[in-house]
């Protein structure tokens, strides 16, 4: 995590040269972790994958918030229903993964404009109050439609997908095709955000009332926001599915949308790298206090609360904030 | 960028694990320690830790000091994943629990594929009807219990119809699928079918729909907790009928909680420290003293589920980790052999167990043991 | 007919237990525009506290009780406005809120781990006799949740609007720079607002644990039905959280009794739902101004 990365956050104002650290800091940190976990075991590279998995969900999140500034607490509820989607298709109806990856997307993509629609008719923090029903909604119809979901009881034995013939099998295939599916993904976000439809978004935030004034069509743009981030989450669950090789409801409740948007905040929202900040934060800090025992959850917790009153705008804001000081201080500041 | 690369390197040193001394035994325990199944995990928890100190006290296994270490699910497949694989990776001898069945059946493929024993404490019928040879359980399954139950019903009580309270996570909603075709086959009507949630607020609602269905005997298959609370609104509303339960109904702490809203509920138990076995009320007195709480039977099965691995090693007379799995399968373990086992179990090829249990009652706030029922394949 | 009564008057008891936990929500909003997540946790706390008080130290129960309130009031209170909202507030309301959510998890694996992972009952102050109202039973328990819930509604009603200390910080509320400028002490009136809100989180834990038990992981469910309760009352009243509260209790009941248990937890969502899209801001609450 570069400081001039962090620093790419859209308030920036020569966009190009700093875009371009922001494309180089994510083809590189994908070559890192293509190679990352050799040597590391299969738990490690679990972690890892667990991580970017986590990611690409947050990602989509802070599309939504970070962006567009609207919060969803349905981004778990949407992994859901990538990973029901994914595993369905997938183990019942022998669908390969690469087409059941698109329609999870394209599914979650549906249902998110469906879902914003009446809820940004409303504003503001509606369409939270919305997606907080959504989202126990969900999770209500898949643990009780058992003939579909396997209820309460699951989904076994998901395979994991082949790239050109060669199997995934292993944890380390798996782990490396999940590295470029995120890079594909977050290539394609950044991408999305350099682009006009981007600059809108982040118009959207900033002011909407100026926003509207300059002829951006607001509700139809932080719609798409929140359908695109929305999609993320279904492409994440997609990922999930065969990654755990198990579902069941429990991943996908409310508690864990709210994790979610706490990954968003803490890392950074409306920072490009947040995501994976924030995600590192959630899944890698907790296993990684395990040694602490008992106590794990607590520390986690704690760490979680200082950060954020220490610093509001997460560890990206905090990155950024330290990289302003050090250039005030050496003098560097034009 | 090079922070990039700190950050890959503090990465992957926090992710890598540490270099093992090979002088203990090592199982790891994982375990549901927060989230739903926090109560049941934490009473496996203490089971296993307290198994691990009596057998280091009279000189380990083989000679071998035991080691247990705890890794919590958060009652989660996904990080009941991530603890299995990091069992594994640390070279676990055999690996403890989980509880749910959503976490064992996301990892039950893992410890199979590194052919290692995995002894959960799920009474969940499905998983030990997959094939896998690696997993065992350490109670009898709902699919052994619930019939039990029916008979019952049917020929002690004498209920025509009944009605089901279940709770809805796979625990419950197990159980229910399970005894819903034995009532049909005893001939016992079904009047009401009630669903409750884990952590519901009130059950006074529950009570009052469960009263309205009239049926000569209520089945309850709850969490403790919620029993207890459902007994006390049962009573409130002034339900009279029987209440008929499986183990969790009359567990320790549903009699704790309950009061005398507990008195007279009857039922099947699978595993009690108030049974009248001597090693197992011992147990459950040793517990007390040690935790300050009484065992409900996740602690039992934790406790048993230590035992189980030193059997098999001393069985086998060496440390061979697949070779637990084999010598567990089809085993008969003796209480007589190995009084640490607690019970005589006989553990069948697809890792599910038989063994006596018992048919109580809850008479003055205690439960009292009135029937000792056999192995269903004596 | 006497069957539909009884499910309405179990409703409207459980529903006066969300209400209880609601109230909380609207306060803290009216005060910060920010939503508690650990509001649950804030009601499942006080009765564990006061356990731990009297397992710990031996004390009897009224001393427990006295020392895990104030301890309860002390950090929870005081504390939590000082070091978490204080810091926080001028950043907006969403890192605010994000921060509450840890905040739970901490007093929820606190609770866990510091005093049992079990539930335990918790002595009742009222009896738990049953009483015979309009042919239908009902604990005693019930009918006092019912009692206080208007009560500390109502009385919270004449505080803000009746007395010159509630005006003032009715005022802090609605626009502290104003308010500031007035001459009122606005950090005092805000202190203020979080010493009530523990407070009424210790009246609904005093109440609400004899029924729930004392354990970590209540506060998830009331929090939960407490925070769709105050958004279906409205937010910014204090009273939308008595209708909202015993509107999803009746819900919920009715639900279970006549539609589906499986599905009991859908019908306050869709209703939750529905007056959103009706009446935004909620059942009793008013329209705020848009903030630019």
């Amino acid at each position: 995590m570069s400081a001039p990365a962090a620093q790419n956050s859209i308030a920036s104002r020569r966009p190009a040269r700093r875009i371009d650290a922001a494309l180089i800091g994510l083809l590189l940190g994908a070559a890192i972790l293509w190679f990352a976990p050799v040597g590391m075991g299969r738990y490690g590279t679990y972690v890892l994958s667990l991580w970017l998995v986590m990611s690409i969900g947050v990602m989509g999140l802070n599309l939504t918030l970070g962006y567009a500034g609207q919060s969803s607490l349905a981004q778990a509820a949407f992994m859901g229903l990538g990973a029901y989607a994914t595993a369905i298709l997938t183990t019942k109806y022998g669908v390969s993964w690469y087409a059941a990856f698109a329609l999870s997307g394209l599914l979650t993509f549906a249902v998110g404009l469906l879902l914003g629609f009446p809820a940004l008719r409303v504003r503001t923090h509606y369409l939270a109050f919305v997606t907080l029903a959504f989202s126990t909604l969900i999770w209500l119809l898949i643990r009780n439609e058992q003939w579909l979901t396997g209820g309460v009881y699951g989904i076994s034995n998901i395979n994991r997908p082949d790239f050109l013939g060669i199997k995934l099998f292993g944890a380390l295939e798996f782990h490396r095709f999940v590295v470029v599916v995120t890079l594909v993904l977050s290539l394609k976000l950044w991408w999305l955000v350099r682009s006009p439809w981007g600059r809108a978004f982040t118009a959207l935030r900033e002011n909407p009332v100026r926003a509207a004034s300059l002829g951006v069509d607001t509700r139809a743009y932080t719609l798409l926001a929140f359908a695109i981030g929305s999609a993320y989450g279904g492409f994440a669950g997609s990922l999930y599915a065969p990654l755990v090789e198990f579902i069941d409801p429990s991943p996908f409740s409310l508690s864990q949308s709210l994790f979610l948007l706490l990954m968003v905040v803490a890392g950074g929202s409306g920072y490009l790298f947040g995501p994976f900040v924030g995600a590192l934060l959630g899944v890698v800090l907790p296993e990684w206090l395990r040694f602490a025992g008992s106590l794990y959850l607590i520390i986690f917790a704690t760490i979680v609360l200082a950060l954020l009153v220490i610093c509001p705008q997460g560890v990206c804001g905090l990155i950024e904030r330290g990289w302003h000081a050090l250039r005030r201080k050496t003098g560097g500041a034009r | 960028m090079k922070s990039l690369w700190v950050m890959a390197a503090a990465l992957s040193a926090a992710l890598s694990l540490p270099a093992q001394a090979q002088d203990k035994v090592k199982l790891i325990d994982v375990i549901e320690l927060s989230g739903a199944g926090a109560a049941a995990g934490t009473n496996w928890k203490n089971g296993a830790d307290m198994a691990a100190a009596d057998i280091n006290a009279k000189g380990g296994i083989l000679g071998k000091q035991v080691e247990i270490v705890h890794y919590d699910t958060q009652t989660n497949p996904g990080n009941t994943r991530a603890a299995v694989q990091r069992a594994i990776d640390e070279n676990a001898y055999a690996i403890l629990g989980p509880i749910f069945s959503g976490p064992i059946g996301a990892s039950m493929q893992i410890s199979q594929r590194a052919e290692i024993a995995q002894i959960v404490g799920g009474e969940a019928a499905g998983f030990t009807r997959q094939g896998n040879p690696y997993i065992f359980r350490t109670s009898i399954s709902q699919a052994a219990a619930m019939p039990k139950i029916a008979k019952y019903l049917k020929d002690t009580v004498k209920a025509g119809s009944i009605a089901v309270v279940w709770v809805n996570n796979d625990f419950g909603k197990g159980g229910r699928d399970t005894i819903l075709p034995e009532l049909e086959k005893a001939g016992i009507k079904v009047t009401a079918d009630v669903s409750t949630e884990q952590g519901q607020a009130d059950f006074t609602a529950d009570a009052i729909k469960v009263k309205n269905a009239n049926a000569d005997a209520v089945f309850v298959y709850l969490n403790e907790e919620e029993s207890a609370r459902f007994l006390r609104a049962a009573k409130q509303q002034g339900i009279t009928k029987p209440m008929i339960g499986e183990t969790t109904l009359l567990g320790a702490k549903v009699l704790e909680l309950a009061g005398d809203a507990a008195n007279g509920v009857k039922g099947h138990v699978g595993l009690s420290t108030d049974a009248p076995v001597p090693a197992l009320q011992d147990f459950g007195k040793r517990y007390r003293e040690k935790y300050g709480f009484s065992s409900d039977h996740n602690g039992v099965k934790g406790y048993m589920a230590v035992f189980m691995v030193k059997w098999a090693t001393e069985k086998q007379k060496k440390f061979d980790k697949k070779g637990v799995a084999d010598t567990l399968r089809g085993a008969t373990i003796k209480a007589s052999e190995e009084p640490g086992i607690l019970m005589d179990t006989v553990i069948e090829q697809n890792g599910d167990l038989d063994r006596e249990s018992f048919l109580a009652e809850v008479v003055n706030g205690k439960q009292v043991i009135n029937t000792t029922l056999p192995r269903i394949k004596p | 007919m006497a069957e539909f009564i009884a499910y309405l008057i179990a409703g409207i008891a459980t529903g006066a237990i969300y209400a209880l936990a609601a109230i909380g929500f609207t306060l803290v909003w009216q005060t910060s525009q920010t939503i508690n997540f650990a509001q649950g946790e804030f009601v499942m706390l006080p009765a564990v506290l006061i356990l731990l008080a009297v397992k710990l130290f031996g004390l009897p129960l009224w001393a427990g009780g006295l020392l895990g309130i104030a301890v309860f009031l002390l950090i929870f209170g005081a504390g939590f406005k000082l070091v978490v909202v204080d810091p926080m507030i001028k950043h907006g309301v969403l890192p605010l809120a994000i921060a509450t959510m840890a905040l739970s998890t901490i007093m929820k694996e606190g609770a866990k781990d510091g005093f049992s992972a079990e539930a335990q009952s918790f002595p009742s102050l009222v009896p738990t006799d049953m009483v015979n109202l309009l042919g239908v039973s009902i604990s005693l328990q019930h009918l006092a949740i019912i009692v206080v819930a208007f009560a500390a509604i109502g009385l919270l009603q004449w505080f803000v609007g009746g007395t010159r200390l509630g005006r003032q910080m009715q005022a802090t509320a609605q626009n502290p720079t104003v308010a500031r400028i007035l001459g009122i002490p606005v950090e005092r009136m805000v202190l203020l607002t979080f010493l009530l809100n523990a407070a009424l989180a210790v009246v609904a834990s005093l109440l609400i644990s004899p029924i729930y038990l004392a354990k970590f992981s209540n506060g998830e469910t009331i929090g939960l039905f407490a925070f769709i309760a105050a958004i279906v009352g409205g937010f910014n009243q204090v009273r939308g959280a008595l209708v909202g509260g015993i509107l999803i209790g009746v819900a919920d009941s009715l639900a279970a009794a006549y539609i589906s248990t499986q599905y009991r937890l859908a019908v306050p969502l869709v209703l939750l739902v529905a007056i959103i899209l009706i009446k935004p801001e909620g059942l009793m609450g008013r329209k705020e101004e848009r903030r630019i």
